[in-house]
């Protein structure tokens, strides 16, 4: 049963398998187990990157293309539902509005993008992804009275899940119900559908030939699969998904600006933590993005320690200093892409057939 | 790119006259395509003197763009390297510059334009070699071990320009620092109406001896002949007996110090630098490249002068317009010209 | 009996998982042409890649002129192996189209810097072989028709003197005519004692210039001997060429 649940895509280590099950557990208990607002957005977070991560996964680890516009779908969704809640009030209505119009534009979007570009070299999608996006942005800062400029919008949410409702007048399990968590699983439920569906997706036949074309598109071609047409597919799919957790963030943050969703650092925590958990695997976007946002969030403060260590030496103490984690996590990741190309879980995975041997 | 003047040849037998033996005709429209925009801009901006200012500005930034993307553009040809990381050398030959600038305070500060002119070209020359030497460390350490695998160039040189922006901020902190231009490059000129500012006069002079450096060592030296070789046909190179691996490398210095040099133009232009400024203008170095022709350097010189014009004029005529602009002028030209303005043949 | 210019031993070649020279045995006498004969893949080109460095062999041994340069032990690189005085003319020609026809030559004339330092009287007798040369001395060499590719391939390979040419496939996509002035030049070179390999399919040219031939099929060398006679045995050439010499005319 969890077998067919995880499209017979199973861990294959035990310790990868413990790692994962332990964070969805944690996830799931977040709210009771750690009460608070800063834990319940990093959670949120968590979540949210998730998804996103394993949307790029989809495109980088399992078709071997690198683009650069993914958090241009990333802010579509957001925006979707800013706009959508903005302009028609609060409400469910408001939601599906928002969610199909930004899965709409998206659709549309990568299916330009992908058919225009995919038929050139890596190099050239790369950088055209590059400059659409960053065109995206600038778009979305200049059309102010749409998209609120640089300031964003800010914007109210169903009433079920905002923090003002609270359906149970006693706590339950020490913590009072709000909208905020129930805003919180609902966010828990959606991703883990999606991670379901993406790992359907990636092991079905689709899913190989994708990864056929990743290791020998000339080969691929030759037998006679149609290389354009599926890595547009993948490069859609991909979008959706990415556009998927762009609502989940307005949802979550109740606001949207141009930094929020777009920005390029973004970009560049998708690609690092992809690299890092894994790519081609799905399951690296999961232990990669908890990582991450725990690493974002909590580190720094670990980091301040040891910066208090080396207080007095000039380049060390700068070195060390918890503002400059991105460093590291650079070094880390230029590791990976030489040593370790499947990340944290290929080295999982790799003891277990070690030690089969 | 394709030969341009003749040499006399001694070899070359008297009976066949000049005028019999065929030679490439030099194309000039890309060229001509930038007196265009010049001359199309003049009527929408109005006036003759704001259009001097605009159009100087934009030759300014064009040079100085060009200055940073020849060597990228050189790389990507003659190696297959697209250095996602370049904008790393940018902003470190900036950051270099402001050391600089604060050693020669007294230097800067003073009314003597030799003393200013000085210090801008120690500045200059020290922030090429900086960039240079960790050019050289770059290749060796980050893109050596990828050639041939595209797609982990990609990444790994992302890489590095994410751990170079951070030790630029573990050296010289994260937020921006001021570089102001010394005495002597401070203000304009007047002629009649028109202001023209000096430093962008300084910079425009700047850009083309690089480029008439660069064109001659391509063109009439053999180290040049061998680059150009290269980037059609490394493997046939390699059979005549040279070594051009080490080339490679040679190439990708020169780049990275060009890049240095670029980025304290720059950083003069704009009067400060931050660490993210070679991310910045990333997407417009592609764009240069892409237009010009990948591997081409009077390409990505045209491409650069364009983009500068474009950029400059609308930011003046439409301003929320500005970006697109020049991903609207990449998609026309490689409508025209899908290689580029001038393309390279490979292989 | 003079020391042979190349040998090549028991030498085999792997291109990723597919291994496709089984131990080639042959020798090429020194100042003569020696003729590497067979059907479409049976190997040639892989074996003078081989023999140049692109490919590296996995097994056996390469030696030229009495040092080894490939196989097992050392393994030099292509352009060391150019410098020791092996001229490669590709298949493929490896022309520099956007080089002018000077500036090709020029690169392949690794001592000379400038055009001024070329050899004026070895180019008058280039010239003399292939008079289009000195017409289109100016001209981009990618806008050449193929026979003047060929010529300038070749050229290349000869601006400088050198202990050996590997020349594969001159003859192949040119019209007859062409390939008649091709043979008359290479014979011409012949004159000069310049040692050759030389692949080809066209028979005809084989038999006008080759001294020794080595035929391979499957990646092995299934036949070696003197072109004379093998020119006289059409019962031979049929078994190993599947053709008789009125056939390629």
């Amino acid at each position: 049963m969890l077998k067919r649940l995880l499209s017979h895509d199973l861990p294959r280590s035990r310790a990868l398998a413990v790692a994962l099950m332990l964070i969805v557990a944690v996830l799931l208990v977040v709210p009771f187990a750690f009460p608070g607002s800063k834990s319940l957005n990093v959670a949120a977070k968590v979540l949210i990157f998730i998804v996103l991560v394993a949307s790029y996964d989809l495109l980088l680890g399992y078709t071997g293309i690198v683009s650069f516009a993914h958090t241009m779908f990333f802010g579509i969704g957001a925006y979707g539902v800013a706009i959508a809640s903005s302009r028609m009030g609060a409400g469910w209505d408001a939601l599906a509005v928002g969610i199909v119009l930004a899965l709409a534009l998206s659709l549309v979007l990568s299916l330009v993008i992908g058919l225009f570009s995919l038929r050139v070299r890596a190099i050239f999608y790369a950088m055209i992804t590059l400059a659409v996006a960053s065109a995206f942005q600038t778009l979305a800062s200049q059309l102010s009275e749409f998209t609120g400029g640089e300031d964003g919008l800010t914007f109210r949410v169903p009433e079920v899940l905002s923090p003002s409702f609270e359906p149970f007048e006693e706590e339950i399990l020490g913590v009072l119900i709000d909208g905020r968590i129930i805003s919180y699983y609902l966010l828990f439920v959606v991703a883990v559908v999606l991670v379901l569906l993406m790992l359907r997706i990636v092991n079905s036949p689709f899913g190989r030939v994708l990864q056929a074309i990743r290791e020998n598109d000339f080969r691929a071609e030759a037998i006679g699969y149609r290389t354009v047409v599926y890595r547009t597919l993948s490069n859609v799919l991909s979008a959706l998904f990415a556009t998927l957790a762009g609502c989940m963030l307005a949802v979550w943050l109740r606001y949207n600006g141009p930094d929020t969703s777009l920005s390029f650092e973004i970009m560049l925590d998708i690609l690092l933590i992809v690299v890092i958990g894994g790519m081609g695997t799905i399951y690296g976007a999961v232990i990669g993005s908890a990582l991450f946002v725990l690493a974002q969030n909590y580190l720094q403060d670990l980091m301040r320690l040891g910066a208090g260590a080396v207080e007095g030496l000039p380049v060390i103490s700068e070195l060390v200093s918890p503002d400059r984690w991105l460093l590291w996590l650079g070094v880390l990741f230029v590791l990976c892409v030489y040593h370790f190309p499947s990340g944290i879980v290929g080295r999982l995975r790799q003891r277990v057939q070690a030690a089969v041997r | 790119m394709t030969a341009t003047a003749a040499s006399t040849n001694p070899a070359t037998p008297p009976t066949a006259t000049p005028a019999q033996v065929p030679r490439a005709r030099f194309d000039a429209i890309p060229l001509l395509l930038v007196l265009a925009l010049a001359g199309l801009a003049l009527p929408l901006v109005g006036s003759v003197p704001t259009w001097l200012t605009l159009t100087l500005a934009g030759l300014a930034m064009g040079m100085i763009v060009f200055i940073i993307a020849s060597g990228l553009t050189l790389v990507f040809g003659l190696m297959d390297v697209l250095n996602f990381g370049h904008g790393v050398f940018i902003a470190l030959g900036a950051f270099v510059a402001t050391s600089v600038f604060g050693l020669m305070g007294d230097w800067t500060g003073s009314a003597s334009v030799a003393h200013n002119l000085a210090a801008v070209f120690a500045a200059m020359l020290v922030a090429m070699a900086v960039a240079g030497a960790i050019g050289y460390a770059f290749e060796r350490v980050v893109v050596r071990p990828v050639y041939g695998q595209h797609l982990k160039q990609i990444l790994i040189t992302m890489g590095g320009m994410i751990i170079g922006e951070e030790i630029i901020k573990v050296i010289w902190g994260p937020q921006q620092i001021p570089l102001p231009l010394p005495q002597a490059l401070r203000g304009s000129f007047f002629i009649a109406d028109a202001a023209i500012e000096k430093y962008r006069v300084f910079a425009v002079v700047i850009g083309l001896v690089v480029l008439v450096g660069m064109l001659w060592v391509l063109n009439r030296t053999k180290i040049g002949l061998l680059i150009r070789a290269g980037v059609q046909d490394r493997e046939m190179v390699e059979s005549l007996g040279y070594r051009i691996k080490r080339l490679f490398v040679g190439v990708f210095v020169v780049g990275s110090a060009l890049a240095g040099l670029g980025g304290v133009l720059w950083g003069l232009y704009q009067q400060m630098v931050v660490p993210q400024m070679g991310a910045q203008i990333n997407v417009l170095l592609f764009i240069v490249i892409i237009i010009g022709g990948l591997g081409s350097t009077l390409g990505c010189f045209v491409g650069a002068l364009l983009v500068g014009l474009m950029a400059n004029y609308t930011g003046f005529l439409a301003p929320k317009v500005a970006l697109f602009s020049n991903i609207g002028l990449m998609v026309a030209i490689l409508l025209w010209r899908p290689q580029g303005l001038y393309p390279v043949t490979s292989r | 009996m003079s020391t042979p210019v190349l040998q090549l031993d028991n030498v085999h070649t792997h291109i990723g998982a597919y291994h496709i020279l089984h131990g080639v045995d042959f020798t090429v006498p020194q100042g003569e042409v020696t003729m590497l004969l067979g059907r479409n893949g049976a190997g040639k080109t892989t074996t003078l890649r081989t023999i140049m460095g692109l490919w590296q062999a996995s097994r056996g041994r390469i030696t030229f002129d009495g040092q080894p340069i490939g196989g097992e032990g050392q393994r030099l690189s292509t352009p060391e192996i150019a410098q020791r005085g092996i001229a490669y003319v590709p298949e493929t020609m490896g022309i520099f189209s956007d080089l002018t026809v000077k500036e090709n030559l020029l690169l392949a004339a690794r001592k000379a810097r400038t055009v001024d330092d070329l050899d004026t009287q070895r180019l008058e007798w280039i010239f003399g072989l292939f008079p289009a040369l000195k017409k289109f001395w100016l001209y981009p060499a990618g806008k050449l028709s193929g026979g003047q590719k060929q010529m300038l391939s070749v050229a290349r390979a000869i601006v400088e003197p050198r202990k050996l040419l590997l020349i594969d496939e001159p003859s192949k996509g040119l019209a007859p005519a062409i390939i008649q002035n091709l043979i008359g030049a290479l014979q011409e070179l012949k004159r000069t004692q310049t040692t050759i390999l030389l692949v080809e399919q066209n028979f005809a040219m084989a038999k006008a210039l080759g001294d020794s031939v080595a035929v391979m099929d499957d990646g092995r060398v299934v036949h070696r001997g003197r072109m004379a006679e093998l020119a006289e045995d059409e019962d031979l050439q049929r078994r190993l060429l599947g053709l008789s010499l009125a056939a390629h005319q």
